[in-house]
C-alpha cells in the first residue's frame, strides 16, 4: 500500500512528449497505432512494493489471470495506492502477442475476434511481442477521443477521411483505467457501459461507420463520499473492493520508508523489487496456463448459486462472476480444483456491490455478504 | 492562527519546491495580508517560474488543452493549444474562492498534482504535456461555509490561516529556520508516530511532513530541528485529535489540557519558543508531538477533550458537500441534438471547421460552410432541478425518542431513492438551545447513515431557530440552483426561544414568526405532526408556513416516505 502520486518525481511518460516550442505545440505524429504505448516501467512504484491492501492487489491479479472476470473497482480513502497499484501492475505483466501495426492490437491466436482489417490480410499476419497496455482515461476527455473519430490531421492536410481510434481501441485487449470513476460525466459513463458489454466498438459519427474489437478490462477507483455510482455501471465491474488507510503504525511507517526511499533514488528502488515483480510475474504466466484446465466442480457451483440466492443479487451475472474469480484465485494459487474455500473467500469482492439497497440494515454490505458466506457455506 | 513568520517560511518552501509540496491552502478574506503574502510568494519564486491565476469558470478547452482553431485552420493541419495547467509547469497555480471549486475541477487539479502532467484527450487530439506544478487554494470561506475540496487539500502540505495576522505584524522577518544538525536516524518512523498521535489518517501527511523536512535540510536526510519544524507546518493543522501518547503524558501537556476549554485562550497564544522547552531528553517523536501541540487550534482541544470516542478518520465527505455547490451555469457542451438543448453555435462552428477543406471537396465552387448532424453541439447545464428535501427534525425530549428512529429510516430510504433520482437529503436537527445542521446536503448513502446513526436526542424544544436553520439552509439551496423541500417534523409544542431562554408562550409566537417567514421565502413545506395525538400548534404552525399539514401519531419510515413523496 502506497500513496499515489507516483511520478511527482518524474512525469509518466517522458520519453513519447514531443519537445514544446512555446506554447503551441505540434501533434504528436501519428503511427498507424497511435501510442505505441511505452512499457510503463521506467518510472512506477513496483507493484510487490506496495505494502498491505491484500483484497486490492488480489483483485487486480485475478482480472490479470482471467479478463473476463469483468474489471475491478476500487473504492476507499484517499491515499491508499489506488492508482500505484493499477499502474505497478501494468509493469510486470507480460507482454502479449499482437499482429504488427493492427490499431486494436489484434490477438493472432483469437481469429474470430479479429478486426476487419486483420481478418482480410491476404499475406500471413506479422506478429510481435507489445506490452498489454494500459489506457487512462482521464476526465475531460472528450467522446471523440473516447470511441475514435475522423483522422484531423488527413483530414486536413490531405482532405482524406480516415478513421482515428480512439482510446477505447488503445484499450483493447488490456486496462481501461478511470481514476475518479463517480465524477465522469454521464455520457461518457453510458458509452463505456454499452461497450464494456459487448466488447464491440461501434462508431457512427463524421459519416464513419466502423465496428472495432474493445475488449478491456475496467478499473474504476473514486471515493463514495463525492457521490454514488450509478447501478448499472456498478453491476459491469466484476469485483469491487474496499481499501482503507492502514492504522497499525508499523504498516504506515513502512508505506512512508519505502515511499521516501522510492523518492529519492526511483532507480535503485525498483531494482530492489526487480526480483519479487518477477516472482509475481511468474505467478501470473503459470495461473494463466494452468486456468483453462481447472474445472469447477458441481459442488462448489451449487454453492455459489445457494450464496447467491441468499443474498438475493440481481441477475446471474453475480452467480457467473463468482464462480469465475473462484476459478482464477484457484488458478493463481496452484489449486488442483476450485473448493467452498476458494468460493467464501472472494465472494465478498465478488458480490458487495450487486447487493439490492437496504438503507435500513445496519450494517454494511461487506459484513451481509459475510453472514451469508458463514451460514450457506459452513461445512 | 499562522503567525507570520511561519507564512513567510512555507512561502519560500512553496517557491523552492512547487510540485513536491503540491502547495498552499491559505486561509484569509481579500486583503492586505493575503496581498502581502502573494507578493512575498512572487518575489521568492524564480522568475523563471509562471505563477498563473485560475477563474472558477475555466472551462475545459482551457484548462486542458486542446485544439488551436484559428492556427489549425492557418496552418492546415492539427496545432495543439496548451491549457492553463500546461502552461504552469514548473510554477504555481493560484486558485482563487477555492471553497466554491467543483468537484470535477477539482479531481483534475488532484490529478495533475498526482502525475506531474496533463492528459489530454480532446478534440481529436491526444497529447500527455508535463504539469509539474502547485497549487495556491485561496480559502475566502467564512465560518461554516463549505471547506475546500479535500481532495486537494490531502495532497498539498501547507495549509495556513492568515485570518488572525494584523497589518503591523507584516513587518516582521521570517524566521530563518535552522536546518542544521545531526540527521535523524529515522524520520520516517517519527514522523509517522506524530501523525498517528495526531490522530491524522491519511498518510500523504508523513509523507509531505518528510517531504518539506527534507526540503528545509537542504536535500539531505533530515535533521531534528527540520523534523519539528515539518511537523509544525504540515502535520498541525491536519490534526483531528490532542496527541496522546501510551505513556504517562509530560506535566506539560496537562497544563495545554487544561487551558484549552472555550473560554481561556488556548496555548498557540503562546510564545513558541515553549515549542522546544518538554524535557529535551524525552524521545524525538514526543518532542515532536509537542512542537505540533502548540500551535493546535482551540476548537480542536475542546473537542478532542470533550468527545473522547472521536473517530480518527477523516472527517466525512467534505467533497461531498462541494459537490452541493450547483451553480446552474453551463458546464460545456457535448454533441447532440438541438430539439433536446440549446445549440452551442460557438462550439458547433468549431467542430465543423476543422472539416471544412475535406466536405468541400464534394464540392469545391460553394462557399457555404458545411455543417453535418455530427457537429452539433448542445450546452450542458448543471442540473436545476434537482430537488433537495430538508428534514428539520425535532429531537427534544418531547419528541419521543422512537420518532426519531423513524424519521432516520424515513431519510434514508429517501435517500436510496434519491441516488436514483439524482435528489439530495439533508438533516437539520433541534434539541436542547439551538439548531444544527447534522448532514448537509448529500447524496451518499454511506455518510448519511453516519451521520444519522450519531444523532442524539432529548432536550427543550428550539422550534425557531431549527426552522430558521431550515430556512438559511433552503436558501442556500436555491442559491446553488437546486429546489428545496422543508419538511418538518415535531409536535409542535415550542418552549426554548431563540436567545435560549425557556418560556412556552414567546417561543410559540416565535416558532410561528419563523414559519412565516419559511412561507415568504416560497420553500415549498410539509410538517409532520410526531406527537401521539394530533396537536392544535403543530396544525397552526402547518398553516403560517403554507404548507401539507400531516399527523402521523404512528407513523412508520414507510408511510413517511410516501408522504414526501406526494408533496414532491
Amino acid at each position: 500500500m502506497i500513496v499515489n502520486g507516483s511520478t511527482r518525481a518524474m512525469s509518466r511518460e517522458p520519453a513519447s512528449l514531443p519537445p514544446l516550442n512555446g506554447p503551441i505545440g505540434t501533434i504528436r505524429a501519428k503511427s498507424p497505432r497511435p501510442a505505441p504505448h511505452p512499457h510503463p516501467s521506467p518510472c512506477v512504484f513496483p507493484f510487490s512494493a506496495i505494502v498491505g491492501q491484500d483484497e486490492m492487489r488480489q483483485a487486480l491479479l485475478i482480472a490479470a489471470v482471467d479478463p473476463s472476470v469483468g474489471g475491478v473497482l476500487v473504492f476507499g480513502d484517499r491515499g491508499t495506492g489506488k492508482s500505484t497499484a493499477i499502474r505497478g501492475l501494468a509493469a510486470l505483466l507480460p507482454p502479449m502477442r499482437a499482429v504488427v501495426g493492427c490499431p486494436y492490437a489484434c490477438d493472432p491466436a483469437r481469429p474470430g475476434d479479429l478486426c476487419e482489417r486483420c481478418r482480410n490480410h491476404a499475406a500471413p499476419l506479422e506478429i510481435h511481442a507489445v506490452p498489454v497496455p494500459v489506457v487512462d482515461l482521464p476526465l475531460g476527455a472528450t467522446e471523440d477521443r473516447v470511441v475514435g473519430a475522423l483522422d484531423l490531421e488527413r483530414a486536413l492536410a490531405h482532405g482524406q477521411k480516415a478513421f482515428e481510434p480512439g482510446l477505447l481501441a488503445r484499450a483493447n485487449r488490456g486496462f481501461l483505467y478511470i481514476d475518479e470513476v463517480n465524477l465522469l460525466d454521464d455520457h461518457l459513463v453510458d458509452l463505456l457501459l454499452d461497450v464494456a458489454a459487448s466488447g464491440v466498438n461501434t462508431v457512427e459519427r463524421d459519416g464513419l461507420s466502423i465496428r472495432h474489437p474493445a475488449r478491456f478490462v475496467l478499473v474504476g477507483s473514486g471515493n463514495p463520499e463525492e457521490g454514488e455510482l450509478r447501478p448499472q455501471l456498478l453491476d459491469r465491474f466484476g469485483l469491487a473492493v474496499e481499501v482503507t488507510t492502514p492504522t497499525d503504525l508499523p504498516t504506515r511507517i513502512d508505506v512512508v520508508r519505502r515511499r521516501d526511499a522510492y523518492e529519492r533514488d526511483p532507480a535503485a528502488f525498483r531494482a530492489a523489487y526487480a526480483e519479487a515483480d518477477e516472482a509475481i510475474r511468474e505467478t501470473l504466466t503459470r495461473a494463466r496456463a494452468h486456468l483453462p484446465s481447472l474445472t469447477v466442480p458441481d459442488a462448489t457451483l451449487e454453492a455459489a448459486a445457494r450464496l447467491c440466492l441468499a443474498l438475493g443479487t440481481d441477475g446471474l451475472r453475480g452467480e457467473l462472476t463468482l464462480m469465475r474469480t473462484a476459478r482464477a484465485l484457484a488458478a493463481l494459487e496452484g489449486s488442483e480444483t476450485v473448493d467452498r474455500d476458494h468460493l467464501a473467500r472472494i465472494a465478498p469482492a465478488a458480490l458487495r456491490h450487486r447487493l439490492r439497497r437496504n438503507p435500513l440494515d445496519e450494517s454494511g454490505s461487506t459484513a451481509r455478504v459475510a453472514r451469508a458466506v458463514a451460514e450457506v457455506l459452513a461445512p | 492562527m499562522t503567525t507570520w513568520a511561519d507564512a513567510l517560511l512555507v512561502a519560500r518552501l512553496t517557491a523552492a519546491d512547487p510540485h513536491g509540496v503540491g502547495g498552499v491552502l491559505v486561509r484569509a478574506g481579500a486583503g492586505p495580508v493575503r496581498d502581502a503574502w502573494l507578493a512575498a510568494l512572487r518575489e521568492a519564486l524564480p522568475p523563471s517560474r509562471p505563477l498563473r491565476r485560475m477563474p472558477g469558470s475555466i472551462t475545459d478547452a482551457r484548462l486542458l488543452g486542446g485544439l488551436d482553431l484559428p492556427a489549425t485552420l492557418a496552418a492546415g493541419r492539427p496545432v495543439a493549444e496548451a491549457g492553463l495547467l500546461a502552461e504552469t509547469h514548473g510554477g504555481l497555480l493560484v486558485v482563487p474562492m477555492a471553497e466554491r471549486l467543483s468537484p470535477g475541477l477539482a479531481a483534475r487539479l488532484a490529478a495533475t498534482l498526482d502525475d506531474g502532467t496533463v492528459r489530454v484527450e480532446r478534440d481529436g487530439l491526444g497529447q500527455c504535456r508535463p504539469a509539474h506544478l502547485g497549487v495556491i487554494l485561496l480559502d475566502e470561506g467564512r465560518g461554516d461555509d463549505e471547506p475546500v475540496a479535500q481532495a486537494l487539500t490531502d495532497r498539498i502540505a501547507f495549509h495556513i490561516d492568515l485570518t488572525d495576522i494584523a497589518l503591523g505584524d507584516l513587518t516582521l522577518l521570517e524566521a530563518t529556520p535552522t536546518g542544521a544538525g545531526e540527521p535523524v536516524a529515522d524520520a520516517a518512523e517519527v514522523l509517522c508516530q506524530a501523525a498517528q498521535a495526531l490522530g491524522i489518517a491519511s498518510l500523504r501527511g508523513p509523507l509531505l511532513a518528510m517531504r518539506v523536512a527534507r526540503l528545509l535540510g537542504g536535500g539531505g536526510d533530515p535533521t531534528e530541528a527540520a523534523s519539528i519544524l515539518a511537523a509544525r507546518l504540515v502535520l498541525a493543522p491536519r490534526a483531528t485529535q490532542v496527541p496522546t501518547f501510551d505513556t504517562a503524558p509530560s506535566p506539560d501537556a496537562d497544563a495545554a489540557s487544561d487551558d484549552s476549554s472555550p473560554e481561556t485562550p488556548a496555548p498557540e497564544e503562546r510564545p513558541p519558543e515553549t515549542e522546544a522547552a518538554p524535557g529535551e531528553g524525552a524521545p524525538l517523536e514526543q518532542r515532536l508531538v509537542e512542537a505540533v501541540r502548540a500551535v493546535l487550534p482551540p476548537s480542536l482541544l475542546a473537542q478532542g477533550l470533550e468527545a473522547g470516542s472521536r473517530p480518527r478518520l477523516p472527517r466525512p465527505g467534505k467533497a461531498g458537500i462541494a459537490a452541493a455547490s450547483r451553480t446552474g451555469r453551463p458546464t460545456g457542451t457535448r454533441a447532440g441534438d438541438p430539439r433536446r438543448g440549446r445549440l452551442d453555435l460557438i462550439e458547433t462552428l468549431r467542430a465543423a471547421a476543422p472539416w471544412q477543406r475535406l466536405r468541400r471537396g464534394e464540392s469545391p465552387d460553394s462557399r457555404r460552410i458545411r455543417i453535418r448532424p455530427d457537429d452539433l453541439r448542445i450546452t450542458r447545464f448543471a442540473q436545476r432541478t434537482e430537488t433537495t428535501t430538508i428534514f428539520a427534525v425535532d429531537a427534544s425530549g418531547s419528541a419521543a425518542l422512537e420518532r426519531l428512529a423513524e424519521a432516520k429510516g424515513a431519510v434514508e430510504l429517501l435517500l436510496a431513492e434519491a441516488y436514483t433520482r439524482r435528489d439530495r437529503v439533508a438533516v437539520v436537527a433541534f434539541r436542547g438551545m439551538g439548531a444544527e445542521i447534522i448532514l448537509p446536503p448529500t447524496r451518499a448513502l454511506a455518510r448519511a447513515r453516519r451521520s444519522l446513526g450519531a444523532l442524539p436526542g432529548g432536550g427543550g424544544t428550539p422550534l425557531a431557530a431549527g426552522l430558521d436553520a431550515a430556512a438559511d439552509l433552503a436558501r442556500t439551496v436555491r442559491r446553488g440552483g437546486g429546489t428545496p423541500l422543508v419538511v418538518v417534523l415535531t409536535d409542535g409544542r415550542a418552549n426554548v426561544t431563540r436567545t435560549g431562554k425557556a418560556g412556552r408562550a414567546q417561543a410559540g409566537a416565535e416558532a410561528l414568526a419563523a414559519a412565516a417567514s419559511l412561507r415568504g421565502e416560497g420553500v415549498r413545506t410539509l410538517l409532520i405532526d410526531t406527537a401521539a395525538r394530533p396537536q392544535d400548534s403543530a396544525r397552526r404552525l402547518a398553516e403560517a408556513m403554507g404548507g401539507r399539514y400531516l399527523p402521523l401519531p404512528y407513523a412508520d419510515a414507510g408511510a413517511m416516505r410516501d408522504a414526501v413523496r406526494a408533496t414532491r
